[in-house]
């Protein structure tokens, strides 16, 4: 498996970026206030309203280095992609399957059993770990509804109906999210999924984890040469990167809501973190991005063992090993695509 | 057999990677897993060659082409000959240019030392094949030069190692007819392999996933 390669996060809102021999150049009114390396880069993530230069544009794509930019919110806006796309093959073959109703749902129930059976265990850790702070009964009969809803996922061959018992059994999971707050209760709570704009501390902290991990799906699908656009479970909607959608589905409870629950329950954020619009929308400060971005850094650091390649990564490779693995299912090397079941 | 349309030629030199493993020559030729694009090496390659002062050198009985690109319809390859000597012989074919008659010997140059496998013999023998197909004639010999032993091998261009050599070229066209990029039995050769990290060896030997599904989710 590849090394886990650097990531840079450009946070400084109007900062240019510009190529200097092998170097990223961060750029702030005529000054250089950063000075990177490209060399054993993986991505630029930059927030905010900044360029860069055509020429750093054209290194990175010649250097397979991904090139994001975000919003100040950390909501995908575009990402550079050079003259060629490698695989051809491979890619031909997805489109197939995705045209394929049938195949795309044996590839789909997969994504969701994933996203269920880590869901459960996410309550199962609670229940374990916390068993005195949390309705035990509780949790244990929504752990029950998810173990059989994934046992009828995979004996469904449609697609709508496999998104109907996702549907139940996420919501009965999430109807658990608030519970899992076990600390400044005041200032984080969680009443339903809102974004767009996020309107509680909660929601601002889940857009923005999801759109970091969305991000790196992505990135990690097109580097083993996918499509990230052509889903299965998602279907085509233009600018959509259905694929990278599909296969978050497995590991937003175990990646994105667990760091959350995290950073509030260690008290990592506090309220001053956020800021209240008078449109209700909650963004994040400047400062607290910084800050969270840092601590998504360390997560991707620790190191898991894989469940199906059984072999130690860190966390930050999961999405690339995923990746790796739906590459082998399509081109035929393995009987089937194997989520990723944490526990 | 059919001849091949230039435009299905493949790589000569992949009779290497097919060799060494038909797994990383189908990543590499048919999927284009490549750190590198081969084509632009192969291109970079030619560059070198065409601006070598050398490239048409005459001693004594003896003519040096270098960079000489090589096809064969028979077996659907192309590539391109580091050093091809044309030696002065009654039993050769008369040159474009020249006086007399030349028979050509293809030297192939390799960075390391000898390889265990046969897969050096059978770029030269392919080599070997194209020049025949091209110039009408017999070639009975090449010779592998290896730049770390600084050793030149010469090697005989037997019927055997020819029907050898049309063989893979047959299965290499086979699999990149049906872009098909085969499993194979994993080993030590893994080891050395530069694809492994997006071949992933171990996976070929992995249980299925049926049955990690069921394993996991009866936990
Ligand atoms: S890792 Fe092994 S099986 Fe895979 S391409 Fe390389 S040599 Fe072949």
């Amino acid at each position: 498996m590849r090394r886990l390669l650097n990531t840079i996060y450009v946070t400084t809102p109007d900062a240019y970026l510009a190529l200097k021999g092998e170097n990223v150049l961060i750029i702030k009114d005529d000054e250089t206030i950063g000075r990177v390396p490209l060399h054993n880069l993986e991505a630029i993530c930059t927030f905010g309203h900044q360029g860069a230069s055509p020429a750093l544009m054209a290194a990175c794509v010649e250097q397979n280095i991904a090139i994001v930019f975000l919003t100040s919110n950390g909501r995908f806006r575009a990402r550079v992609i050079g003259p060629s796309n490698g695989n051809v093959v491979l890619r031909k073959t997805q489109y197939r399957i995705s045209d394929d109703e049938q195949k795309s749902a044996h590839i789909a129930r997969h994504f969701l059993v994933g996203k269920l059976y880590n869901a459960k265990w996410t309550l199962e850790r609670m229940t374990r770990d916390h068993a005195l702070r949390i309705d035990v009964e509780k949790f244990k009969r929504v752990s029950a509804h998810l173990t059989e809803s994934m046992k009828q996922l995979m004996t469904i061959d449609d697609l709508e109906v496999l998104r109907g018992v996702e549907g139940n059994a996420a919501s009965a999971y999430f109807s658990l999210l608030d519970d899992m707050i076990l600390q400044q209760k005041q200032d984080f709570f969680f009443k339903g999924r809102n974004r767009r704009p996020p309107l509680d501390n909660v929601n601002a902290l889940l857009s923005f984890a999801y759109s970091l991990l969305s991000t790196e799906v992505g990135a990690a699908l097109e580097g083993v040469g996918l499509d990230a656009y052509v889903g299965f479970l998602h279907r085509d909607r233009p600018g959509r990167m259905s694929l990278a959608l599909d296969m978050m589905e497995e590991l937003r409870s175990v990646y994105a809501d667990r760091f959350v629950l995290s950073l509030i329950n260690l008290k990592q954020v506090q309220a001053s973190d956020f800021l209240k619009k008078e449109s209700g929308a909650v963004l994040m400060t400047d400062d607290a991005r910084k800050k969270i971005l840092q601590l998504w850094k360390d997560k991707k650091e620790e190191k898991i063992t894989h469940p199906f390649l059984k072999e130690k990564i860190s966390w930050g490779l999961v999405p690339h090993a995923q990746a790796l693995l739906l590459a082998r299912f399509i081109r035929g090397d393995i009987d089937a695509y194997p989520p990723f079941l944490w526990k | 057999m059919t001849d091949y349309d230039a435009s299905e030629f493949l790589l000569l030199s992949g009779i290497q990677h097919f060799e060494f493993c038909e797994r990383q020559w189908a990543l590499i030729h048919i999927e284009q897993e490549w750190e590198e694009n081969v084509l632009t090496i192969e291109g970079s390659h030619l560059h070198e060659k065409a601006d070598d002062p050398f490239i048409r050198e005459k001693r004594k009985d003896v003519l040096y082409v270098r960079g000489l690109p090589v096809h064969s319809s028979k077996l659907g390859l192309t590539g391109i000959c580091d050093v091809v000597e044309f030696h002065k012989d009654p039993n050769g074919v008369p040159l474009q240019n020249e006086e007399g008659s030349y028979l050509p010997v293809p030297v192939e140059y390799k960075r390391g030392r000898p390889k265990k496998d046969q897969s050096d013999i059978s770029q030269l023998v392919a080599q070997a094949i194209c020049l025949e197909d091209m110039l009408y004639c017999k070639v009975p010999r090449g010779e592998l030069f290896y730049h770390e032993t600084r050793r030149r091998v010469e090697v005989e261009i037997t019927e055997d190692l020819k029907n050898n050599v049309r063989k893979i070229a047959q299965r290499m066209h086979e699999y990149y007819a049906r872009r098909h990029t085969p499993r194979v039995k994993t080993g030590e050769h893994c080891q050395s392999c530069s694809l492994r990290h997006i071949c992933l060896p171990e996976l070929l030997t992995k249980e299925s996933v049926a049955r990690y599904m069921k394993r996991m989710l009866a936990e």
